[in-house]
């Protein structure tokens, strides 16, 4: 007998009992439909953190100064001067702070970022209209300033910011650039916010020394030794207080996050395959039930010819297509609940097709197994005995 | 001219025993008969005189203990498991008193069923199926289950699965047994019709009416044969 025919008698046999088959397949519905619906919103939302740290750039250090005391903090000088460490491309301090602006009867907080003209190029963070801040903005401590989309609206509506003037704590700023729209990132919004002078930044926010600099390296390769030679200057500096700086890498915390995604996907990799375990054992369970039931008929078809394989052949073929359509529905749920669950929350899912094909060959992998204990039970019944069962 | 060919059954001092709580009960002992192509055999006993055991062995079903069994010149004791399900498949046709039909399959399909097993091609085996319906008057009951038949029915169903491989035995177990007296009738008439037509036929039965219609004759008792009436051997 061929494996066509034995797949059209495990049809027959499936359809012939819809809803003890239906319950049969049950389990592995449940399971294979949960693996995909539940890595699809863990890698959904893996990936959009992902994309969210690599746009805040792999090849940058930002080195957070605390300081040590009051005494010791590092000037705009000095931390310029970290740019001439070996493997550093190029430094972008800043001094942030928050001022509450006006602009006629508009008030609202906003923060501010005292920067560099380096800044443009590390952050990649350009204007769409007028001008960056430049060298001599520093050098003169000149009282401009670059806005954000976000913060050009709530001021300016939709007048054009650039020539007009904003109070900040009460002094006039003249609005020299319109910054692009750059979205949020993991820290802040990108777009509403102003971008001044550093040194004018120094004396408005009254304060002593660089809060961040953010350091860019040639090569993401060097990346470990320059972090290793910025620690050394800095240790010098603060003469190795403790918490007097912090230096951050996004690509550590990619690592770190991807090392935490992978524990996750084997955790839910084992409840999947629990569930599906269970599933088996339903199978199982019921297919030794179908073999008692169908002694009878075993004996019929051994009295007429039917081999051991055959017979064998005919209860494995049953279920394995037991749990390969119970594996095919639960792939189409997944994918539903997949994509209801990105529709109507805020979760993004992402169905990944590795874990479809994973889960779907588990499942049939799964009928084999625990086809294989009944399928031998009814191949090894005695012709006689059988037929002599009601 | 029938007794130059090799006899289809040929059994050789044949018995058989289980083992039962530790002793040894005897089944059948030194039973020794043979049967030629185009007979029509009866055997008789009461229940408990091992007939159902012969009919297993001679059904190559089981395996005698003791003695030699040839069907179709081929010995029966030394084949395997897959091999007697083959001997089985091309040697014999069974008609079974409960019908033994599948209830989930068409008539057609329970008559397929021995040909797929014998892996004949599509073509035919519809051929050989929709002439062996016919020739037990079913062929507009086709696409029936066996639940949509009745009795009678069934067993011609039946029969029409033993011969539609055309085996050279149709061997027949209390075949009317669960028919009442007029389909039991048409039955055994189909069966004579089929010998007619050349099939070798062994009925087991207890019933004397219906083992008078054979030719020939035997009768078991306690596990022997105690008389064999009208053999030609």
């Amino acid at each position: 007998m061929n494996l066509l025919q034995s797949i059209k008698m495990a049809w027959k046999s499936i359809a012939g009992a819809k809803i003890r088959s239906f319950l049969t397949m049950l389990g592995i519905i449940i399971g294979v439909s949960s693996v995909i619906t539940l890595v699809s919103v863990g890698q959904g939302t893996t990936s959009q953190i992902t994309d969210q740290l690599e746009g805040l750039g792999t090849d940058l250090l930002t080195v957070n100064i605390m300081g040590r005391g009051s005494s010791t903090s590092l000037s705009f000088e000095e931390a310029m001067a970290l740019g001439k460490i070996e493997g550093v491309k190029a430094v972008s301090p800043v001094i942030n702070g928050s001022v509450t602006a006006k602009k006629g009867t508009v008030n609202d907080s906003l923060s501010v970022e005292g920067i560099a003209p380096s800044y443009e190029e590390v952050q990649d963070f350009h204007v769409q209209a007028g001008r960056y801040i430049i060298d001599m903005d520093n050098e003169f401590r000149m009282k401009v300033a670059l806005i954000g989309t976000e913060a050009a609206e709530t001021f300016f509506g939709t007048d054009n910011p650039i020539g007009q003037t904003i109070q900040l704590n009460g002094s006039s700023f003249k609005i020299v650039g319109l910054l692009e729209s750059k979205g949020s990132s993991l820290t802040a919004s990108n777009d509403n916010k102003l971008l001044i002078p550093i040194a004018t930044a120094e004396r408005f926010l009254q304060s002593r020394g660089v809060r961040s600099i953010t350091v860019q390296v040639e090569d993401t390769k060097q990346i470990e030794t320059v972090k290793a030679l910025l620690e050394a200057t800095l240790d010098k500096k603060f003469q190795n207080a403790d918490n007097a700086y912090s230096i951050f890498n996004s690509q550590e915390m990619l690592d770190t996050l991807n090392s935490t995604t992978q524990i996750l996907s084997l955790a839910l990799g084992g409840i999947a395959g629990i569930s599906l375990l269970v599933g088996g054992i339903g199978i199982m369970n019921i297919m030794l039930v179908s073999v008692s039931e169908r002694t009878r008929e075993i004996g019929v078809r051994k009295a007429i010819g039917a081999k051991k394989r055959d017979i064998l052949m005919q209860f494995m073929v049953e279920s394995t297509a037991l749990s390969g359509f119970g594996g095919l529905i639960g792939i189409g749920l997944g994918y539903g609940a997949s994509a209801l669950i990105g529709h109507y929350s805020s979760l993004t899912t992402t169905v990944s097709l590795p874990i479809v094909l994973i889960a779907f060959g588990f499942s049939l992998f799964i009928g084999i197994i625990f086809g294989m204990i009944p399928a031998n039970k009814a191949a090894k019944l005695r012709p006689i005995y059988a037929l002599r069962t009601d | 001219m029938a007794a130059i060919s090799p006899p289809l059954i040929d059994v050789q001092n044949l018995g058989h025993g289980y083992r039962m709580a530790g002793e040894m009960m005897t089944v059948l002992s030194d039973i020794s008969f043979q049967v030629r192509h185009g007979e029509f055999v009866a055997i008789i006993g009461p229940s408990g005189s091992g007939k159902s055991t012969l009919m297993n062995m001679l059904g190559c079903l089981d395996v005698a203990n003791e003695g030699t069994y040839l069907l179709d010149g081929q010995d029966i004791r030394k084949l395997s498991d897959n091999k007697l399900a083959t001997i089985r498949n091309e040697k014999i046709g069974f008609i079974f008193q409960q019908f033994n039909l599948l209830p989930k399959l068409t008539a057609y399909e329970n008559v397929e069923l021995p040909l797929i097993y014998r892996n004949v091609p599509h073509k035919e085996r519809k051929k050989s199926v929709e002439e062996s319906l016919r020739l037990v008057g079913l062929e507009d009951r086709m696409h029936h289950r066996p639940s949509e038949l009745s009795g009678g029915q069934q067993q011609r169903v039946a029969i029409a699965r033993a011969i539609a491989g055309s085996p050279p035995l149709l061997l027949a177990d209390e075949p009317t047994g669960a028919l009442d007296s007029k389909t039991g009738i048409e039955v055994m008439d189909k069966m004579k019709e089929l010998n007619a037509l050349g099939h070798t036929i062994i009925i087991i039965t207890h019933d004397l009416s219906i083992a008078e219609q054979a030719k020939r004759v035997i009768r078991i008792q306690d596990g022997r044969i105690v008389e064999d009436r009208g053999s030609r051997a």
